[in-house]
């Protein structure tokens, strides 16, 4: 069976043409399982054909406090998906709109943050403030990356304060939860976005499960830790399935633009003044 | 597993801090408390759904200058472990935080926060009440503080759950605390699928002070040599120093350098 013809489902194992699986977004036709995404199959689908444009390519190793078998563990990893990094980072157009986006891979790594993550994603905030652009993030991570200790513990004050400068300087974030978003990415960034949606499924949480049944020592409920869980708990805005993703990020673009608001910030503060002066 | 860059001793040395910080009888944030401000008045609750027993949070006097004080808690017997949670911290732990570091801002008093926690509350309530949201808006809104911030971490400094009360102007160790992104062993487990590799993972996560010193991650290490309350005066001392060097800074001066503090860590990569 060639693997290149045929896909086999990660969860219920359903093997069909990969073709059928590529138009079904990579969603399972027989349990509706979430594939997790590598970063230019998410490009592909979210992004308007040749327009994407990587920003801030990283081709060294960082390895800030030598950790054993880190830099092995890279190289293999290198070799095998010709990946440097858990995160891309780039402008591209939706439906004509621009934006700066990044996308988490977790074929590097679990998409785990250390200083290069965090740096480029730091560097992504600041350049859509210096272009005036929205920023999308593409969120697949399992946490900080241990390898890089309290370095990558670090990346979660940077990267939050990013957002922050980034929001008083009135940007619009969007973010996007998918399989799965945990750990320290979970607790930073991924959950500070103006706008916060999540793909169907999804794993979304802070401690790990086995984690929280050692410490609890009780049974986990239904849907625990699932985008549903989450949003039924009203900690995101909004699950969208795949297939409308784009669509959906196109039209809260045009709503943020602020060539649609009549009610423009500087007007607004200007009609109050008017109001208080008459 | 063993690189060459992490010898023996620093292994030992290493093990040894983790389990010093950890010891039961270790004095406690509310030890310090006590011993260093005076008039403290607990304050309780995030006003939405509790009060967490983990956190420790009021206003008090440090001499003559009125300032916010909030501290993991710990206890030292089992039962005492147990009311505070381990000093694990629930999200309604860190939005009382944060509801008083926004309300020392208000009033323009410097914000003092001790650290010692093995790491965020791991619990189904926990999830449910959004502790990753709670952990990112600490961080977020931390850094936007005009008032001092100053964190010091006495004990444990576990992750994510110490980082959210330690986004500071100033982060302080003491000799035998310990800061780290993972446990040694959460680390070993899922590194090396065993637990009990703990000790030579925590030599190779460098969490001890001196390491952390020597990264630029902290600023300063207070020693832990003679009684407590010649460790506690020292803590003091430090704390006096460090709100003096504060009340040079204006509001917004404060903020950025807390800002940069983080947004330089990393900043010299190079890309293409």
């Amino acid at each position: 069976m060639s693997q290149n013809l045929f896909f086999k489902c990660t969860k219920c194992g359903y093997i069909t043409e990969r073709k059928k699986v590529e138009v079904n977004n990579y969603v399972c036709l027989s349990c509706g399982y979430y594939e997790t995404l590598d970063y230019k199959k998410r490009l592909d689908m979210i992004i308007d054909q040749n327009t994407f444009t990587e920003t801030n390519i990283h081709n060294d190793f960082h390895d800030p406090i030598n950790f054993p078998g880190y830099r092995t563990k890279h190289e293999e990893i290198l070799s095998r998906s010709n990946l440097n990094e858990a995160v891309i980072t780039g402008s591209g157009y939706i439906d004509g709109q621009k934006v700066m986006i990044g996308v988490m891979d977790t074929r590097y790594m679990m998409g785990s943050m250390g200083v290069v993550v965090g740096e480029k994603i730091t560097r992504l905030f600041e350049d859509a403030e210096d272009e005036k652009l929205p920023v999308i993030m593409f969120i697949a991570s399992g946490g900080a990356r241990m390898q890089e200790g309290i370095f990558s513990l670090m990346q979660m004050a940077k990267t939050s304060a990013a957002v922050l400068r980034f929001s008083e300087a009135g940007g619009l974030y969007i973010s996007v939860l998918t399989n799965p978003t945990t750990g320290g990415v979970s607790a930073s960034f991924a959950f500070l976005g103006d706008i916060i949606l999540a793909e169907p499924g999804a794993l979304i949480g802070f401690a790990g499960k086995r984690v929280i049944e050692q410490t609890i020592n009780e049974k986990l409920p239904f849907n625990f830790q699932t985008a549903e869980f989450l949003m039924d708990h009203g900690y995101i805005d909004l699950i969208v399935e795949r297939k409308n993703l784009k669509s959906t990020l196109s039209d809260i673009l045009k709503i943020h633009d602020q060539e649609n608001n009549k009610f423009k910030l500087e007007d607004n503060i200007g009609s109050i003044n008017l109001l208080i002066n008459s | 597993m063993r690189d060459k860059s992490t010898t023996e001793a620093e292994i030992n040395n290493a093990w040894n801090k983790v389990l010093l910080a950890r010891k039961i009888t270790r004095f406690r944030s509310l030890d310090i408390i006590k011993h260093i401000f005076n008039s403290f008045i607990e304050l309780h609750g995030d006003r939405n759904i509790g009060d967490d027993r983990s956190i420790i949070a009021g206003i008090a006097m440090f001499d003559q200058q009125a300032v916010t004080v909030i501290g993991q808690q710990k206890g030292n017997s089992q039962k005492e472990m147990e009311y505070c949670q381990y000093g694990m911290t629930k999200p309604e732990g860190y939005r009382k935080a944060l509801r008083l570091m926004k309300q020392a801002e208000k009033f323009r008093r410097p914000i003092i926060c001790f650290i010692d926690t093995p790491g965020a509350f791991p619990g189904v309530s926990a999830e449910k009440n959004g502790q990753a949201e709670a952990i990112a808006r600490n961080l977020y809104e931390m850094a936007n503080i005009t008032v001092p911030i100053l964190s010091i971490i006495i004990g444990e400094g576990g992750s994510g759950g110490a980082l959210a009360l330690g986004v500071a102007n100033r982060v302080i160790m003491l000799e035998n605390a310990i800061y780290s992104v993972v446990s040694p062993e959460g680390c070993a487990s899922i590194l090396y699928k065993d637990s009990r590799k703990a000790p030579v993972v925590a030599g190779h996560l460098h969490l001890t002070a001196i390491d952390l010193k020597n990264y630029g991650i902290i600023d300063e290490i207070i020693s832990e040599e003679g009684t407590e309350s010649s460790i506690f005066d020292r803590i003091k001392q430090s704390i006096e120093g460090e709100l003096y060097r504060c009340s040079q800074l204006d509001g917004d001066e404060l903020r950025k350098e807390r800002i940069e503090r983080y947004r330089n860590i990393g900043s010299e990569i190079v890309f293409s």
